[in-house]
């Protein structure tokens, strides 16, 4: 037998809650539009010839692309969560991880505060615990109820 | 008549098929995880399933942004391993049961989930780490594979309660199909992990272990999580869970649980593992072990 839940969620309340994880950028519709070129960009690396081509002159080879400028520095700079920000995703930029050669976890410690040996000693601890990053909104309203405390 | 006698879910991360490949999945770091796959190896062979239906996600290999299907069922004959950046797995192609697959994309469909078909693809981790965990390393898998790919990659994918209601209906198309088979369904991807921004590396064993505990027995609360609480709780990935759903949703009122195992890290991620039965009198071995008592024929 099928079963169906009738409830539903409102979409803007949804989209809401997506932007409410502190140091996270949710893959949402927004992104994806805002990031297609960097992530079909990224995809193209799936190309041993145009790997090739990238690592020969990356500056030449995003500019066959319609990246914007900014898209384009934020690659080159390897800033992940800038290119996060610019609508890029990790499944997409990790062609890029691996045309430069470097382990997925390595490139995913460079969006964090942290090395990569201290990220890693993190992890075989167990991670990084969700406690305090649950939510954006949450962690104001404890800051602003310890502020009137004092 | 096909009958769904198991469903099993496991995690998919890339790094274990390297392990698997390169031969160091006894080492210090990949040793404790392969081990609690033992169980399962020894358990599927004297299973022998006709058919897997393997539940996972494409992590941008055979699809790219141009086309972003939420729900496709694999009906073609034979699939390679994706090339992932760096050169194919070298693992057997995965033979398709286009008989069952096609069956089933015209049973969900008229059951109101319109699927979209794929006849020709490459599959990439996320479906062949999952065989390598469960079959080990053979010269051709054990079985023939309908791959079913969920997008949980684009917002929004799935929700968790349309994913148990397409396993329920799964379970509807494989029983009205005349052949006599022996069908598994596989739920992959999770559990806790981050692979982006500042938060990355977010792992949260207990809720991962609640998770676990709500596929067995009788209870279907886990289809009422909504997106954010995988988000917030597992991390922006851990939204993979919603596949295992579909798996749990195929296996009917009840489960009961076989073998269990969960390991902490593998590189960013969780590692969960469950087999699983269907428990509403279809008569199948509870001993769980079946290894060496009658298996499921």
């Amino acid at each position: 037998m099928i079963t169906e839940d009738p409830k539903h969620q409102d979409i803007h309340e949804y989209l809401a809650e997506m932007e409410d994880i502190p140091g996270t950028r949710v893959f949402t519709a927004a992104r994806a539009r805002k990031g297609y070129h960097i992530n079909q960009f990224s995809m193209s690396l799936m190309n041993a010839e145009n790997r090739a081509r990238f690592k020969a002159d990356e500056r030449a080879y995003m500019d066959e692309w319609p990246l914007t400028e900014d898209q384009k520095q934020a690659l080159l700079a390897r800033d992940y969560n800038r290119c996060l920000d610019l609508g890029g995703n990790v499944y997409f930029l990790s062609k890029l991880f691996s045309t430069d050669g470097i382990p997925f976890a390595e490139a995913v410690s460079t969006m964090t505060d942290m090395k990569f040996p201290e990220y890693r000693e993190m992890m075989m601890r167990g991670g990084r615990s969700p406690e305090g990053v649950r939510s954006i909104k949450a962690n104001e309203a404890a800051a602003a109820a310890k502020k009137e405390d004092r | 008549m096909a009958r769904i006698t198991a469903g099993v879910a496991s995690s998919h991360v890339p790094l274990l098929g390297v392990a698997s490949d390169f031969n160091k999945d006894r080492d210090e770091y990949f040793g404790p995880i392969f081990a609690g796959y033992d169980w399962t190896r020894a358990w599927e062979e004297a299973e022998k399933p006709d058919v897997v239906i393997l539940v996972y996600n494409d992590h941008a290999s055979a699809f790219d942004m141009k086309i972003i299907p939420t729900f496709a069922i694999g009906c073609g004959e034979r699939y390679k391993s994706a090339d992932e950046g760096w050169g194919p797995r070298a693992v057997p192609d995965v033979e398709g049961h286009p008989d069952l697959a096609w069956h089933m994309a015209q049973s969900l469909i008229l059951d109101e989930f319109d699927m979209t078909i794929i006849n020709e693809m490459d599959v990439d981790h996320g479906l062949t780490v999952p065989l390598s965990m469960m079959f080990g390393k053979p010269d051709a898998w054990p079985c023939k594979v309908v791959p079913l790919a969920v997008n949980v990659v684009t917002y929004p994918p799935p929700s968790g309660n349309r994913c148990w209601a397409l396993g329920e209906a799964i379970r509807k198309a494989v029983e009205s199909f005349p052949e006599d088979l022996n069908v598994q369904v596989w739920g992959t991807g999770g559990m806790s992990h981050q692979l982006q921004g500042p938060r990355a590396g977010l792992i949260n064993r207990e809720w991962d272990n609640m998770f676990l505990d709500g596929l067995i027995g009788e209870s279907d609360h886990l289809r009422r999580i909504p997106h954010i609480e995988y988000l917030r709780e597992t991390g922006s990935e851990g939204i993979e869970l919603v596949m295992w759903l579909i798996m749990r949703g195929a296996l009917g009122k009840k489960t009961h649980a076989l073998h269990r195992h969960y390991h902490v890290p593998c590189s960013n991620t969780a590692i969960g593992h469950l087999v699983l039965r269907p428990d509403n009198g279809e008569g199948l071995d509870m001993t769980g072990s079946g290894v060496t008592a009658i298996a499921a024929e």
